[in-house]
């Protein structure tokens, strides 16, 4: 948001970036080593994927620690999900183990870093 | 207290046997060993008023608060991403002060997990002894505190009190 | 790939996979907001309900797909702890990001919370 007049011209940007990746996502097949049981499984595991890189993306230019800490939790949850549709074409129930454990961590993990935001110490 | 104990023991049984759902009697069998462990050592502190569990109408309640908030959670959820999509990004964001009279924590804590959840709040600090709740509102349509109360609150506490309270 | 649903025999099937789309299609949404909004609090917001409802369709949807096997109900029990841990992070994010002093943006209108902070000290 620096200049008034430039935030057309980001959205437009933004958004054939957003069509060009998303669009290459579906319309491509991506090679992949697990056999899927339907396309459209395939398709939303690789947009997942995308959803990972724009929380990256938060966490490489947040300016502030909270940011990175919200990123941080964000991508936390989108795993859980990427258990869950791994589960299904390869029908092991253990995805879903990890699903669980992985919650827990990282709601623990997001506590510990709202200590650490808050300048307290860990045994309060 | 010994009531506060089965409690916790039921619940504790029940997340194992969804974990192990196939259940062998082996698996059943740990399963009442470790629950029965942990309700003992832990199982003081999980509920206080245990004559809340004896009243079947709360039951009926706590189902129709759940169909209620899901509810809610799906128009959060619409509203959301309709103003992320929006190019002129509509938000007028900022934190208003409501007040509450909910008393016990369960019920605290169900409502700070209910309005962070609906549409457009999110709370952000809880004064336990004065009640009041500090909530960040990203479309803020009044800043007085009853208006503020009568918009974002009111309908949870409602469910909320005969659950709970 | 002619006929993109030719695996899909089910009628069930075809409703998860319905499910996990629309899951996917909020998740995406949501992390658009990660990247858009202004300030840690409306982030926060965005991220806190989309791609925690997301999330929570993609596992009804792998719920309706599997049935009532091990994958079905360890499916429901993840989709209860999310539903009530993540709120809780989400509080207690904000609660840290307003005590480390991050401020709200520009065009936020009022901060009571400061105000109370400040009166109090």
């Amino acid at each position: 948001m620096k200049k008034e007049s430039t935030w057309k011209v980001r959205y437009f940007l933004g958004l054939i970036f957003l069509l060009v990746v998303l669009s290459s996502i579906i319309f491509f097949d991506i090679p992949s080593l697990i056999s899927w049981q339907s396309p459209f499984l395939a398709r939303c595991f690789f947009m997942l994927m995308f959803c990972f890189f724009l929380c990256l993306l938060r966490i490489f230019r947040g300016p502030t620690p909270a940011d990175r800490a919200v990123a941080i939790d964000t991508l936390g949850i989108l795993i859980v999900g990427f258990c869950a549709i791994l589960s299904i074409p390869t029908g092991r129930d253990w995805y879903l183990d990890i699903a669980i454990a992985w919650a827990l961590q990282s709601f623990i993990g997001a506590l510990a870093l709202a200590k650490y935001l808050e300048g307290r110490g860990f045994d309060e | 207290m010994i009531m506060s104990k089965i409690i916790l023991f039921i619940f504790g049984f029940l997340v194992w046997v969804f974990l192990v759902w196939p259940a062998d009697w082996q698996h059943i069998l740990v399963g009442v060993a470790v629950a029965g462990f942990v309700a003992f050592v832990t199982g003081d502190m999980f509920v206080r008023r245990v004559h809340h569990f004896k009243n079947p109408s709360r039951y009926f309640w706590f189902l129709y608060y759940v169909v209620f908030f899901l509810w809610e959670c799906v128009k959060a959820n619409i509203d959301v991403a309709l103003r992320v999509m929006n190019p002129r990004l509509p938000i007028n964001p900022g934190i208003v002060k409501v007040k509450t009279t909910l008393k016990s924590d369960t019920g605290l804590t169900f409502l700070a997990n209910s309005i962070t959840l609906t549409p457009g709040t999110l709370c952000v600090d809880i004064d336990e002894e004065k009640g009041y709740l500090y909530i960040h509102w990203i479309d803020v349509r009044s800043q007085d505190i009853n208006k503020a109360t009568e918009l974002i609150v009111k309908r949870f506490e409602k469910v909320l009190k005969r659950v709970f309270e | 790939m002619n006929n993109p649903l030719f695996v899909i025999t089910n009628i069930h099937e075809l409703v998860g996979i319905i499910f996990i789309i629309l899951g996917v299609g909020f998740d995406i949404l949501g992390c658009l907001g990660l990247l858009r909004l202004p300030d840690v609090y409306n982030r926060l917001q965005a991220t806190t309900k989309c791609v925690t409802l997301g999330t929570c369709s993609i596992l009804l949807g792998t719920f309706i797909i599997k049935g009532f096997g091990a994958t079905g109900f360890k499916a429901i029990l993840t989709m209860v702890f999310l539903l009530l841990t993540t709120p809780v992070a989400a509080h207690a994010l904000a609660r840290g990001a307003h005590k480390s002093g991050v401020k709200l943006c520009d065009k936020s209108v009022c901060d009571k919370y400061k105000d109370d902070q400040d009166a109090l000290s």
